[in-house]
């Protein structure tokens, strides 16, 4: 081997290392000075030389409720997103890819343009729709459009998802006395769930992180969400108390985190076939 | 194609085939009904959440309106006062600025960092993770909040400063020169997502091509030059459009870092965070949805553009003579 050959890939993997810890640093910092007492946090480093958990204690109380529920509240409206995205969005996909009815193209190219459509588009009479039935500060605004597969992007990936199917199954399961429903329920939901699956975790993910929609329905502290909460933390006591405004932020990165961790390979898959982003 | 028409087409004497014909009739509406009712909230949620609103919105824009008193036509001033407020223009300039800084640094550094995973390294899937995980949690208001501690005045990096030797550093989130170029920086940290698909995209380029290109005495440059970037286009146009879209409807930052105000002075008033003001802050919402309605326009017309410059340098295989 010629030196350049061994330095080559030494300094490309030092690279990568560098990068890493580059990328990694703010989050590294932010659980370092979520344990770090107040004399400490004008500190760069990693290290934290009295930890403490003052920072969490005080801060789960700080805003009157707890953050418990605040994490409820988002737990409530994450697990009715993905469910209704499951449903809602599967019986959408099953139509478009297996039934044949008029306008079915037609209604399929609407939902591909849904995709692309900015949701500052239809925010403003949405929001005047909510009002209307009274749903203001009621977690409804949030869940319910999910039953309705307004999320345009998931029907598309299980209808792309359905189509790689062979039809033979269909018609096996058709000579043997199956209906639609329940070719759908016991044929293709069962073969699709790497998909519903996709879709459940990027509905939680993306629910979760959903400040702009929470910060607009939620005005009431006991309905607040993580994300509303934890802007409210900030504009009331957070920039005295940035060590609770760590920790508390630390929690609120904790299920997203946890969900990676969990379904890594799901979501890398999910990215690299479908170009969902994170 | 469907149980119901798969018996039409047999030659049957035609008293039969009539009878049949009538079957498949009653079949068709039944399967039509059939398919409705899958179809029942995908229909009453596009037609009452998606296109419902977006002409309504549409017909808002010609309005004013506070959600309190009815919608009152005004015709196209709405319109006609976003070009003269000045504010609105700021949003504009803010908007393109951040979207044609954050969208090139941020593909341009998936591409790299793909390149150097693509290589075989050993804890390649550890490292991907690694820099993947930004662009999972770069949306949150939790990681906005860190951004305001790492460049507030005592933050992280006026602390590195410090130790650098530097005295008098700026407070990078109040100063109007500075504070757009930390939320690129927070757009750029998220390169994870077009970085997996690159990685992914890499990964199909036949590796004869590069022994063949060795072989004819090609260099690192050339082969990353005539063989990596032709067949990666599609992917880079595919990045492209994902990312404009992505960028162009960025929020939670910006609302987070202004303490939702947009300053210093307007720096980063994004176009959704003005919208969001009028709208909903003022009760515009009038001038909101006229806002809305350009911003549908322009991110059309962007996408547009790169769909139809898209010929001229995506290369695609199946095309190829």
């Amino acid at each position: 081997m010629t030196p350049r050959r061994i330095t080559l890939p030494a300094a490309r993997h030092a690279l990568v290392l560098g990068g890493a810890f580059l990328m990694a640093y703010p989050l590294l910092w932010l659980i370092a000075g979520s344990f770090r007492p107040p004399s400490e946090l004008g500190d760069p480093g990693l290290g934290v030389q009295r930890p403490t958990l003052d920072n969490y204690i005080q801060g789960w109380t700080a805003l009157g409720p707890p953050f418990s529920t605040f994490f409820i509240n988002s737990a409530l409206i994450c697990t009715l997103a993905v469910l209704g995205n499951l449903f809602s969005c599967s019986l959408a996909a099953f139509a478009f890819a297996r039934l044949n009815f008029p306008l079915r193209r037609v209604m399929l190219g609407l939902t591909l343009g849904a995709i692309m459509l900015p949701y500052q588009v239809t925010i403003v009479p949405q929001y005047v729709l909510f009002h209307q039935l009274g749903w203001i500060n009621t977690f409804l605004p949030l869940v319910v459009p999910k039953f309705l597969a307004v999320d345009a992007f998931f029907v598309f990936l299980l209808v792309q998802f359905i189509r790689t199917i062979p039809r033979e199954l269909d018609e096996a399961a058709a000579i043997d006395g199956c209906g639609p429903f329940r070719l759908f329920y016991l044929i293709i939901l069962p073969l699709i769930t790497p998909a519903l699956a996709t879709t459940a975790v990027f509905t939680f993910i993306w629910t979760y992180n959903d400040f702009f929609g929470q910060l607009l329905y939620l005005n009431g502290i006991d309905h607040f969400t993580v994300p509303v909460a934890l802007r409210t933390f900030l504009d009331t006591s957070g920039v005295s108390a940035p060590g609770q405004l760590f920790a508390m932020s630390f929690l609120a990165l904790i299920p997203v985190l946890g969900f990676f961790v969990a379904f890594q390979r799901l979501l890398l898959e999910g990215i690299s076939t479908t170009g969902l982003r994170g | 194609m469907s149980i119901g028409t798969a018996g039409t087409g047999v030659a049957a004497p035609i008293g039969v085939r009539s009878h049949f014909r009538a079957i498949a009739g009653r079949r068709g509406v039944r399967q039509n009904l059939v398919a409705y009712a899958f179809l029942a909230p995908w229909l009453a949620g596009f037609f009452g959440l998606t296109l419902g609103p977006t002409l309504a919105s549409l017909y808002l824009s010609f309005t004013r309106f506070d959600l309190l008193s009815d919608p009152r036509w005004i015709g196209a001033d709405n319109y006609s006062g976003l070009l003269a407020d000045e504010r609105w223009l700021a949003s504009v300039r803010v908007t393109l600025a951040y979207v044609s800084l954050e969208v090139p640094l941020k593909l341009g550094f998936a591409l790299l960092i793909a390149m150097l995973l693509n290589r075989g390294l050993r804890a390649m899937s550890l490292y991907r993770a690694i820099y993947y995980v930004p662009s999972l949690l770069g949306g949150s208001v939790a990681i906005a909040i860190l951004w305001r501690q790492i460049f507030g005045g005592d933050g992280l990096l006026n602390q590195f400063l410090h130790l650098l030797g530097v005295g008098r550093a700026p407070t990078w989130i109040v100063d109007p020169s500075y504070v757009l170029y930390t939320l690129v920086l927070l757009g750029v940290w998220q390169f994870g997502s077009p970085m997996v698909i690159f990685l992914a995209g890499l990964r199909q380029i036949p590796r004869e091509l590069y022994e063949a290109a060795t072989v004819d005495g090609a260099g690192r440059l050339t082969r990353f030059r005539y063989v990596t970037l032709p067949l990666l286009t599609p992917i880079i146009f595919f990045n492209l459009v994902l990312q404009l879209i992505h960028s162009f409807h960025a929020f939670t930052p910006a609302f987070i870092i202004s303490n939702g105000t947009g300053g210093p002075v307007d720096r980063t008033l994004f176009y959704t965070l003005y919208l969001y003001q009028q709208g909903f802050a003022h009760l515009k919402m009038g001038y909101a949805a006229a806002m809305a309605w350009v911003l549908l326009v322009a991110v059309a017309l962007f996408t547009a553009v790169a769909f139809a410059t898209s010929r001229y340098w995506v290369f695609y295989q199946d095309r190829q003579a």
